[in-house]
């Protein structure tokens, strides 16, 4: 395979019943190029975690993957409210989700830590009123 | 015991028949309405009872490599849901039970839940 491949997707807002095809469709590539079972597991619940926190809170955004064969790494950008304090919200069970989000099956307050869970690296940037950018990194062994 | 064998237990509906995907060997399962909790503390269970019905029940057994979705409480999706597990690989099934009994049944004949504490 070549040094990185480069996917980008764009993630409609508030459109909950295509929030995870992103995901679903990175998932499927990292099978194709033959990325271990482990990584690709931790990439699609990362990933599917950060595009469903896009839907709910930010009206959508810009999700970039780009794939070496060393690590995967995954920027996803919106232009949504910001998170007002990070730290906060990378706590277990802390969450902003309305209630009609919960009745889906979200909104646990469990988005954020669970993408730092399955992530070997992860950082997060919000500005009020701006957007957020969080970046994760998952080592391919 | 084979996802045909969970057909049989929970006595439920087929939703999506594809032969192949009834012969898949399950050994875990899990039972939750919450997507959240399943993506957080499931690991390498094959089979997810749920009464949520929406396609990200789809997603999130996806994303977790499951091949096999419950709906208790007799529910049927809506046949988009259905069709997106079954291009996913992804048997749906629908029991009459209710989770606590359904997940009850499962445990009783042998599956079991792979969680240590």
């Amino acid at each position: 395979m070549p040094q990185t491949i480069h996917f980008q997707y764009i993630v409609p807002g508030d459109d909950f019943t295509r929030a995870g095809e992103a995901s679903s469709s990175v998932k499927k590539a990292l099978k194709k190029i033959g990325i271990h079972p482990e990584a690709i597991r931790k990439v699609a619940i990362a990933m599917y975690e950060g595009e469903i926190n896009m839907v709910i809170h930010a009206h959508g955004g810009v999700i970039d993957v780009d794939i070496s064969p060393d690590e995967i790494r995954m920027v996803l950008t919106d232009h949504g409210p910001g998170i007002e304090n990070i730290e906060l919200a990378m706590q277990e069970g802390w969450s902003t989700a309305p209630d009609d989000v919960r009745s889906l099956g979200f909104g646990a307050g469990m988005g954020l830590p669970n993408m730092k869970k399955y992530t070997d690296d992860m950082t997060v940037e919000s500005t009020l009123g701006q957007g957020t950018i969080v970046r994760m990194t998952v080592l391919c062994h | 015991m084979t996802v045909r064998d969970i057909q049989a237990i929970l006595k439920a509906a087929v939703l999506n028949a594809d032969e192949e995907l009834l012969q898949n060997e399950v050994h875990t399962a899990c039972g939750s309405d919450m997507m959240s909790d399943v993506l957080a503390f499931v690991k390498d269970q094959s089979v997810l009872l749920t009464g949520l019905v929406n396609p990200q029940v789809v997603r999130t057994a996806e994303m977790m490599d499951m091949v096999c979705i419950v709906f208790v409480r007799g529910k049927r999706p809506d046949p988009s849901i259905v069709e997106l597990a079954r291009e996913r690989g992804i048997a749906v099934l629908s029991t009459p039970y209710r989770m606590f009994t359904a997940c009850g049944l499962l445990y009783e004949n042998g599956l079991k839940g792979g969680c240590t504490i």
